[in-house]
């Protein structure tokens, strides 16, 4: 066994761990492991121009790869600039191992120079936390963090180091298999309870699949299309389970929730049976929760336990990994259950989504943002990994962009974090370097992470922002519309930088369009340059969101239209 | 809902940070802590928490899985078959009638511990709703200061 410093540790756990990348930002508490780093070149460093994106980067790495993504921060303000990209992945149960410095031991509680509670900021935001006391303990530290992050429910695991930790000399005895006597998630799904699920699938005569995250965290998507095609039962995805079934799968009803489409809303109200794999019952897809498949009986698989019946209650609740599960269903499910026996439902479903599809009306005279996503889906379609910022433009992605696959749509769901997209974006590019990374973005939020135009172009992750100018914080623009008889309290984003000027100051390529034509040109050769871009898009400044259902409305009384 | 009250017995990891994490989640999900005691068991490393909590049984689902998805913990004991004592003490000043005073300590209990240059120091030890009780009581004798110790519980 190898006697070496904590910092050296931190830098051969890496190894152990089979990383690829950190992405970082370096300060006095957390220079020993920067030390370590420049000495050993197991990993590439990415330098990223501001903490939050160093997290939102390895964040992004990891929802498009599904491997643990990897943060290094320094103590104080590096630590807290991290909070933001812990809380996104805390909320979409993203796996990451986030690993800050701390100040010494022996300054910890003394208000010393850049010392925070690191530990006590991040316990609300994190699956668990670490505060290091000696380097003994560092290896099978961060071997749990890992082993924590990625399994059962995953999450974000933060490391705090003390600086003395990481001079301090010990042991390196990493373990091959960490076995936690107070953690043991379960796998296996009880089979009296899976088949009482299927039983009531066979009985049903409304069923519907409520697909959620799990199934991309899991990596089941292979088996729930398998289900959906064995059974012709019709399915509604959740924003973060985009990509679970194609765009053009006969049985996908669409996004379902806020923004959803008309006929999985309807779906979910007038089932008799959901079939949630793996969602959380979000408040922004339940809507009202009195009326929330008031007529449905529900089998609610999930991993986590106290996701089952925390808001609606549960008929049939199966706690288990969803792959699992649905390995021990698919078999019964393709045994028993008649595809035949749904056809009035999905006849009725198909006039709903006939009498109210997604729709927008183009426009000669000014550019329609759903019109770029969609034509960027014609263009790109299984081609590329697309991120979001959030607002208007992340409703619109994720309703007309041509999702085919899991892990193709990369957006944050739960925490709704502006300035997630561009740093995401760049972590997808460095985890699937072979594949076009779009970002879908707003005015307001390629603002909050512009500073990685940087890290970008330094590099070499060739991602293309494009902008979707509506010159106005637009979602909160549209609720000010709908809710606040249009007073638009700062909301007007008319004062704007020169995109252009910005991206080429920055060693990018910037373009600014107003028509159909410039935009096509604009996107294929920021493509076949291979370049990092922003595409300044002048698009309509009053479109909105539709169908929408408001906020604490139920989800069968959707706005569908908006008339001035 | 019907608001019920609950004893809740947590096994946790004694490690740096545990007992935070334990009053973290009940203060971030608006639960309610109405008393909370903890000690290490003897012979092991772990440490036990009873935290007598009230909510409605949704609310108390949420409370015991949210308990058991924190990683050091090791185990959630929900008590409906259990033994709970609370202690309290209190400082009674030397001008009441002690012999009362020891008579009502013992219907409970409990003694006088201590007595000091102004003030006797009494104690008593039992089921919480009887410490209630117990407390009422005392009002009469004036006490200067009570101290309750929150409710341990053992199932039986
Ligand atoms: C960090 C952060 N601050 C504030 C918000 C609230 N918010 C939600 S959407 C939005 C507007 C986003 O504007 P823009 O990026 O231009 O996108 P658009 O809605 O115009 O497409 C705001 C301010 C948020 N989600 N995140
Ligand atoms: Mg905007």
């Amino acid at each position: 066994m190898a006697q070496m410093s904590g910092a050296q540790m931190v830098v051969e756990a890496m190894r152990k761990e089979g990383v690829e990348v950190v992405f970082g930002y370096p300060g006095g508490a957390i220079m020993n492991v920067y030390d370590e780093i420049y000495k050993h070149k197991y990993f590439q460093h990415i330098l990223t121009r501001h903490e939050q994106a160093a997290v939102h980067a390895a964040d992004g790495y990891a929802r498009a790869t599904g491997k643990v993504g990897v943060a290094f921060v320094t103590s104080g303000p590096g630590f807290t600039n991290a909070v933001t990209g812990l809380a996104t992945a805390y909320m979409d149960s993203i796996p990451l191992v986030v690993i800050s410095g701390q100040v010494p031991l022996s300054m910890i509680g003394t208000d010393a120079f850049q010392e925070i509670d690191a530990v006590g900021i991040s316990r609300p935001c994190t699956k668990h936390n670490f505060l290091v006391k000696s380097a003994e303990e560092l290896p099978l530290i961060l071997a749990e963090a890992f082993y924590l992050a990625r399994s059962g429910r995953p999450g974000p695991v933060h490391v705090d180091i003390p600086k003395d930790v990481t001079a301090q000399m010990g042991e390196f005895d990493y373990p091959k298999e960490v076995r936690l006597e107070t953690y043991k998630p379960t796998i296996k799904g009880n089979t009296r309870q899976i088949r009482k699920a299927v039983e009531a699938i066979v009985n049903a005569k409304k069923p519907v699949f409520y697909l959620g995250g799990g199934i991309i965290h899991s990596n089941s998507a292979d088996l729930v299309r398998r289900i959906v095609a064995a059974t012709q039962i019709p399915a509604v995805e959740t924003l973060m389970a985009r990509g679970t079934l194609r765009y053009d799968d006969p049985m996908l009803l669409g996004m379902v929730g806020m923004h959803g489409t008309y006929a999985a809303n309807m779906a979910m109200s007038e089932a008799d049976l959901l079939i949630a794999l793996g969602p959380r019952f979000d408040d922004r897809v339940t809507g009202k929760l009195s009326e929330f498949a008031k007529y449905a009986k529900i089998i609610h698989v999930d991993i986590d336990p106290s996701s089952i019946g925390k808001l609606v209650h549960i008929d049939y609740p199966i706690v288990g990994d969803l792959k699992a599960v649905l390995e021990e269903m698919a078999p019964l499910i393709e045994q028993k259950v008649d595809p035949e026996r749904y056809e009035a439902w999905r006849e009725i479903l198909k006039r709903y989504q006939e009498l109210h599809p997604l729709k927008y009306e183009d426009s000669d005279k000014v550019l329609k943002p759903e019109w770029v996503i969609q034509r960027v889906g014609e263009k790109l379609k299984g081609k590329a990994r697309i991120s979001t910022d959030v607002g208007q433009h992340q409703m619109w992605t994720a309703q007309y962009y041509p999702f085919t696959r899991p892990r193709e749509f990369i957006t944050s769901g739960g925490l709704g974090t502006m300035g997630f997209g561009f740093p995401a974006a760049m972590g997808v590019k460095r985890g699937v370097p072979d594949e076009i990374s779009i970002n879908f973005t707003g005015d307001g939020s390629i603002l909050m992470n512009i500073q990685e135009l940087m890290t970008a172009v330094e590099y070499r992750l060739p991602v293309i922002n494009i902008i979707l100018n509506n010159n106005y914080l637009g979602m909160v623009r549209q609720w000010q519309t709908f809710f606040y008889d249009k007073r638009y309290a700062e909301t007007d984003l008319s004062m704007q930088p020169d995109f252009v000027k910005l991206a080429e100051s920055f060693g990018g390529v910037g373009y600014r369009v107003k028509t159909k034509e410039e935009f096509d040109e604009a996107l294929d050769e920021a493509i076949s340059k291979g370049v990092v871009a922003l595409i300044d898009v002048l698009v309509d400044r009053y479109e909105n969101v539709l169908p929408m259902v408001p906020a604490g409305g139920s989800l069968y009384n959707m706005l569908l239209e908006y008339k001035d | 809902m019907k608001i019920e009250r609950r004893v809740i017995s947590v096994i946790v990891l004694n490690e740096h940070g545990v007992l935070s994490r334990i009053t973290g989640l009940f203060a971030a999900r608006g639960y309610n802590i109405e008393t909370l005691t903890v000690a290490p068991i003897p012979g092991s490393k772990y440490s036990r928490l009873t935290i007598v909590t009230s909510g409605s049984p949704r609310v108390i689902e949420q409370i015991i899985k949210q308990l058991h998805k924190l990683i050091p913990v090791y185990k959630v004991i929900e008590h409906s078959e259990l033994v709970e004592k609370e202690m309290v003490m209190a400082k009674i000043p030397l001008e009441e009638r002690l012999s009362d005073v020891e008579a009502l300590c013992r219907a409970y209990n409990g003694n006088i511990v201590n007595i000091g240059k102004d003030t006797a120091i009494i104690m008593a030890a039992d089921e919480p709703s009887r410490i209630k009780n117990f407390i009422e009581a005392l009002k009469r004798f004036n006490p200067k200061e009570i101290v309750r110790s929150g409710v341990v519980a053992i199932e039986r």
